[in-house]
């Protein structure tokens, strides 16, 4: 009720567009350096946070290297919080876009999210470990492919509902593994054998 | 879960492309065999990334470069709407991104190598925001058509690639605007994916006398509308 605006009009008229494919040529609106989302706060990153690197490969259905991947990445900030749209515009945002590079490899600079809130009024058993929401757009789809990236190890994932949800053989192609430094890694496949939980968001 | 979070509204599949498309190649081996997850909706899918013109600069009129040097060869158009949800809200302060193939369709773009000329006065990329009342607007050239290699003399009706964002993530949406009156359109296999016909012929732009500025460009108009919020369970007893 909250949400009910003068313009909003009783019908169901309206009809949300139809997805179409990024195609090949996506490139004109990839900007290298939006993969590090830390790119706009030097040293003076928010408090607790940690600084990661998001990486991995994206593979097809013939597990060729999809090199034309448009890999984008969102999530909470380190306290597990979202930017409230009529907040500061220039506070931590959780958004990266990344190409996928010729070996089909995608990497992202960014800060650990925390646990996450289901909604706004949630509390309690309603939370949700720590997250990353994965949107894949390439030519040959149609509609991007969407999955979450999770963190090995976090104590959270044994009750996030969303985890939960998935059948425990498949959890793992989910899960990112740290591989040192402050970088985690989870390969992507499309299709097929080890075919990554996607999903209809 | 759906108690907690105020969603977004399911699509109805015919109006929107399968994932798996046998008459478009590129799908092939790209769509998931397993069926997809439905993911309730959460705080992480209800919110969205701000963007703002002073950290994304516009780029409304792809006619010229950024130093305000050289024309871009073709025919130059004008081309805006509304971005608005379901239930008709704006979707105010919206970042718009575009981008599209140069007037003899040939993009700026290294990938591309269809032997036709590349405009040095013409990058192909745009970027607009929407005002409070949910319009945008940018000035360009008509996209050419190019060939593909979907199949034997197959040809990409012409179209301009636009990227979405709304106020949350579930809502994010790349698709693409088409011409009126494109003899490729039937022919065309991505945009014959959409099944209804009513949601693919909103994918084509409609000529507009009233965006036409006399003695200097046609105007086209097209309209996008994302996903609106799903009926709160106080509201709505009757799903089916």
């Amino acid at each position: 009720m909250t949400e009910a605006t003068p313009e909003l009009a009783p019908s169901d008229a309206l009809v949300a567009s139809a997805h179409q494919t990024a195609g090949p040529y996506w490139h004109l609106v990839d900007f290298p350096e939006w993969a590090d989302t830390t790119r706009h706060f030097a040293d003076r990153l928010p408090e607790g946070a940690e600084r990661i690197t998001l990486a991995g490969t994206v593979k097809d259905g013939k597990g060729a290297l999809v090199t034309d991947a448009l890999v984008e990445i969102w999530h909470a900030d380190p306290s597990g919080r979202y930017p409230d749209q009529n907040g500061d515009p220039t506070a931590f945002q959780g958004y990266g876009r990344c190409a996928t590079d010729k070996q089909g490899r995608f990497r992202f600079v960014t800060l650990k999210p925390g646990p996450v809130p289901v909604g706004p009024h949630a509390g309690g058993n309603a939370m949700q470990a720590p997250h990353v929401a994965l949107a894949i757009f390439a030519r040959g789809l149609l509609q991007h492919l969407s999955t979450r990236l999770y963190f090995e190890g976090e104590p959270l994932n044994a009750t996030d509902p969303v985890l939960k949800a998935v059948p425990e053989a498949r959890r793992g192609t989910m899960i990112a593994k740290p591989a040192g430094n402050g970088t985690w890694t989870l390969d992507l496949r499309l299709q097929g054998e080890g075919e990554t939980v996607w999903m209809a968001v | 879960m759906s108690d907690v979070v105020h969603g977004y509204r399911r699509p109805n599949p015919a109006t929107q492309p399968p994932l798996n498309s046998p008459s478009y190649g590129s799908t092939h081996a790209r769509y998931p065999t397993q069926p997809l997850l439905e993911l309730p909706h959460t705080l992480t899918e209800t919110s969205s990334p701000i963007f703002t013109p002073a950290r994304y600069p516009e780029v409304t009129d792809l006619t010229v470069l950024e130093n305000g040097k050289g024309q871009a060869m073709g025919e130059r158009i004008i081309v805006g709407g509304r971005l608005t949800d379901e239930d008709g809200r704006p979707i105010r302060r919206a970042m718009v991104e575009v981008w599209q193939a140069n007037a003899a369709g040939r993009y700026n773009h290294e990938g591309d190598t269809h032997d036709a000329p590349l405009d040095p006065n013409f990058r192909g990329m745009g970027r607009v925001f929407t005002d409070d009342e949910g319009w945008y607007r940018y000035v360009t050239i008509r996209p050419g058509a190019y060939p593909w290699r979907n199949h034997q003399n197959a040809w990409r009706p012409n179209h301009t690639h636009y990227s979405l964002f709304g106020s949350g993530f579930a809502q994010r949406m790349i698709t693409q605007m088409y011409f009126p009156g494109d003899p490729l359109l039937p022919l065309d296999p991505i945009f014959n994916t959409v099944a209804d016909e009513a949601a693919r012929n909103r994918l084509v732009a409609k000529f507009d006398l009233e965006m036409t500025k006399p003695e200097w460009a046609l105007g086209y108009r097209f309209d996008i509308v994302l996903r609106g919020r799903e009926a709160t369970p106080m509201e709505d007893g009757h799903h089916d």
